[in-house]
């Protein structure tokens, strides 16, 4: 396992590198930052400065191994329209992401896990079918829409939800109630199907056979095994997250690092957009590793 | 009539499925008294399991549907019994294991736990369910016992998997256990030793046995009575010598003549020039051998069986001569030429004349492809073989030739049975007129009836198209009747090698002596003797490997 975990870890980590390769050449490729940061009638000495001061006129070389070397240290720069360091702007919209996220996938996690089972114990029955067009609704919903009807049903019309911004609990109501919506759809899909497989499954026929109770045979038996191929996609579903959930964050002005990313794209702040990249990718490799540990722990076959 | 221990009454079940009504068995009665082993013998798709399964109540209504019957047992009905009811007698008084032990233990769970779950779902306290479970493990032969209950299902060897689900069903000293094709998927040694734990414990206990077979051999090694089934009915019932020796009904005696390993044994004729020759091949995985230093001729219209064990490198041999997988050394000369150093072109070239029929043609034939498109698609690749004018009459050749009809070409491989599937892979390796067809365990899975068909079709498709057969089997009466000469091998090695007669009727090796002696046969006499010829050798040269 510890050898697998490794193996992971290292290829994680070559991705990671091309990640940081790639976004040094393509900030560089959108223009000469001299144009882009000073004003338009800023005289030929102005911009020589400027590059100047920030090694833009060195080698490519020297720049990459430069950033490479600030990188290590974690060094991302200030913010230049927050005129902060740029990692401490980050952070601080990544933990609401990270909040909004787990809290998301948590309920997601849960209210798949439980529908998905009962309608695979029901298959064809009213329930299923019930669950199964929820699950193809949600899947297929545009959250850009289900967000500003929301807005307008909850907040405008009946008032009773904030509409933007951060404060209270009921900030967090809408835009939670949003982003759940498609991976529950997507997530109880794979539940079901995994679970339908495992019941029919030859040990669930031992079990039976044994005098083991429907319970157990269901929570103990059943559902470790249907998990393995659920937790790949609860993975993918929080990576997409962890990602800044971009429309929704910005449609309900909620502080994260999708909104955080906008706003610096909109406002030139490569520093910061530079550290977000980072930050985030960072965050879904620690959470791919946990991911590979959780599969491990519930299949012992990838362990060995 | 509550004598028995277990009585089955005009049991009828039927299936509804997308293609109607199926009815599984009919008006089907027997019964089993303690300590007594009864056979339920029959053909896939003859209903031999379902009495097993309305037992357990492992039949899901719907789609099934239990349309009239009894099943008595402790003066009970349990078909009238409620399911609370019955879960108390599964694994307590009446349990059951299955054919495929992989897939029938929980690949998440320790084995241990799975053995006390039995106990602990009859309320047996957790700490003396374990300590059930490690006696019942250390009882049923499992090494090391204590740290084995904490290692998975996939740790274990096949038959060490069987033993385990022995333990689990026998936890709690059940009063009968249904053993459904308890041995099939195992090597015959290793069928061997676990039927004669099955009878140990079974003098220990007293519990009445109920063995569902395929196997002739098995109810002749096992049985004190068995009932014969045909179609969801029992056509038959009698003791195996009965049954062996004054079989009554006319699917029983098709059955018994279908046996293998009772016609005429082949003589090789010598002289010949081998058209392969095999020296040093070896193929090692990091320090473990899987094939140590083979060598062997095989000469035209030759057939050549490869028996051992499973992981005895049989198949290996077939993979490394095909180049499917690379050799770690050794060289393959066919017709003056090493195969092993041929270019991938010249090797593409070469394998129309080298062909491979394969153990399950269910996952070899593509189902989304026409049988015509299957048999065709040789002729696609090497298109120097025939014009496509021709092709048409020619797969509607090979059909016939291979037992089907012309217009089966255009249908898929789902609508045959397994029998036909593998008729159709050989059509298919015929397509490429090759002149040695590698068979890995080509009639292994097929029923005895079926299998008797398919090697008379391969012995007829010798004799006429003087093709050389590289035979690999575990089963060596099929062997027996149908191979010139015989290569045992044993961990990466064969161990001896020789004519089928020199092979069966004087072996040399202790190896290939236990190997013949754990084989079963369909004769009950025959069993007798090779029982006493197995506890000779156990005394002789210890315990079996």
């Amino acid at each position: 396992m510890r050898s697998m975990l490794g193996k992971r870890a290292l290829s994680s980590f070559v991705s990671l590198f091309v990640l940081i390769v790639l976004v040094f050449f393509l900030s560089r490729l959108t223009g000469d930052p001299a144009t882009l940061y000073l004003p338009v009638d800023a005289s030929d000495e102005m911009r020589n400065n400027f590059r100047e001061i920030h090694g833009l006129n060195d080698p490519v070389l020297t720049q990459f191994g430069r950033y490479l070397v600030d990188l290590v240290q974690l060094d991302f720069g200030d913010s230049l329209r927050k005129a902060r360091p740029a990692l401490e702007v980050v952070l601080e919209a990544f933990v609401w992401t990270l909040w909004l996220a787990l809290i998301t996938m948590l309920l997601v996690t849960v209210a798949a896990i439980v529908v998905g089972s009962i309608a695979a114990f029901n298959v064809g029955k009213p329930f299923d079918r019930f669950a199964s067009v929820l699950s193809l609704i949600g899947a297929s919903a545009p959250d850009f829409w289900i967000a500003i009807v929301g807005i307008v049903v909850f907040s405008v019309s009946f008032g009773w939800l904030p509409t933007s911004g951060t404060g209270t609990i009921w900030h967090w109501v809408l835009p939670i109630s949003v982003l759940f919506i498609r991976p529950f759809g997507l997530i109880l899909q794979i539940v079901r199907g995994s679970m339908i497989t495992a019941l029919g499954a030859a040990y669930v026929k031992t079990a039976r056979a044994k005098g083991v109770r429907n319970r157990p045979i269901i929570f103990v038996h059943t559902l470790r095994n249907a998990m393995l191929p659920v937790i790949t996609v609860i993975g993918d579903q929080a990576a997409a997250l962890l990602n800044g959930a971009v429309v929704v964050e910005t449609i309900f002005g909620f502080p994260g690092v999708g909104k955080l990313m906008i706003d610096s794209i909109l406002q030139r702040d490569f520093n910061v957009i530079l550290a977000s990249i980072m930050v985030t990718a960072i965050a879904i490799f620690i959470m791919n590793i946990l991911i590979d540990i959780a599969y491990a722990l519930l299949d012992p076959r990838i362990r060995s | 009539m509550a004598d028995h221990l277990l009585e089955v009454r005009d049991l009828s079940v039927r299936f509804h499925t997308a293609h109607g009504v199926v009815n599984a068995v009919n008006g089907i009665s027997w019964h089993l008294d303690r300590g007594e082993t009864l056979g339920i013998l029959g053909e896939s798709g003859s209903g031999k399991s379902v009495s097993a399964s309305a037992i357990m109540n492992l039949i899901d209504t719907p789609p099934g549907e239990i349309t009239s019957g009894q099943i008595l047992f402790d003066g009970q009905d349990l078909l009238k019994a409620t399911d609370e009811e019955r879960r108390r007698l599964n694994g307590k008084r009446i349990s059951m294991i299955f054919q495929d032990p992989l897939g029938h233990l929980n690949p998440v769970y320790p084995v241990g736990w799975q053995i006390a779950e039995t106990a602990m779902a009859h309320g047996v306290s957790k700490t003396d369910a374990y300590d059930r479970a490690l006696q019942l493990m250390q009882r049923v032969g499992i090494p090391d016992a204590k740290t084995a209950m904490h290692k998975y299902p996939h740790q274990f060897s096949g038959g060490q998997r069987q033993r385990l689900m022995i333990a689990m069903a026998l936890v709690l000293k059940p009063d009968i256990l249904i053993a459904d094709e308890p041995t099939t998927a195992l090597d015959v040694t290793v069928q061997a030793e676990v039927l004669s734990l099955l009878e140990e414990l079974q003098e220990e206990t007293g519990m009445g046995l109920l063995l569902i077979t395929h196997d002739l051999g098995v109810v002749a090694e096992a049985c004190d009575r068995a009932v014969v089934m045909e179609g969801g009915r029992i056509v038959e019932s009698g003791t195996p010598r009965d049954l062996y020796h004054n079989a009554q009904h006319p699917y029983t005696q098709k059955l018994l003549a279908a046996a293998p390993g009772k016609g005429e044994m082949r003589s090789a004729e010598n002289g010949r020039q081998p058209i392969l020759e095999v020296r040093g091949l070896t193929k090692s995985y990091g320090s473990f051998d899987a094939l140590r230093g083979a060598e062997f001729d095989l000469h035209a219209g030759e057939t050549l069986a490869v028996v051992g064990e499973s992981g005895s490198g049989k198949s290996t041999i077939a993979r490394l001569m095909l180049r499917l997988e690379a050799a770690s050394a050794g060289s393959v000369t066919w017709k003056g030429e090493d195969i092993l150093k041929k270019s991938p072109r010249d090797m593409a070239k070469l394998r129309r004349q080298l062909q491979m029929v394969f153990q399950d043609p269910t996952q070899s034939l593509n189902p989304h492809m026409s049988i015509y498109d299957i048999i065709s698609e040789a002729w696609v690749i090497h298109p120097d073989i025939l014009p496509k004018a021709k092709w048409r009459a020619r797969v509607a050749e090979l059909l016939e030739q291979v037992g089907l009809l012309p217009e089966h070409a255009l249908r898929y491989p789902h609508q045959f049975s397994g029998g036909q599937r593998q008729r159709i892979a050989i059509a298919r390796a015929l397509a490429l007129e090759p002149e040695l067809i590698i068979c890995d365990e080509a009639v292994s899975a097929l029923d005895v009836s079926i299998q008797a068909q398919v090697i008379a079709l391969l012995g007829e498709l010798r004799d006429r198209l003087g093709i050389a057969f590289i035979f690999i089997a575990h089963d060596l009466p099929v062997v027996r009747d149908f191979a010139d000469r015989v290569l045992v091998m044993q961990r990466g090695r064969i161990v001896e090698q020789g004519t089928v007669r020199q092979i069966f009727e004087a072996p040399r090796e202790a190896y290939t002596q236990r190997l013949l002696a754990a084989g079963l046969d369909a004769d009950p006499d025959v069993q007798a003797e090779r029982r006493a010829a197995r506890q000779h050798l156990t005394q002789t040269t210890g315990a079996p490997a």
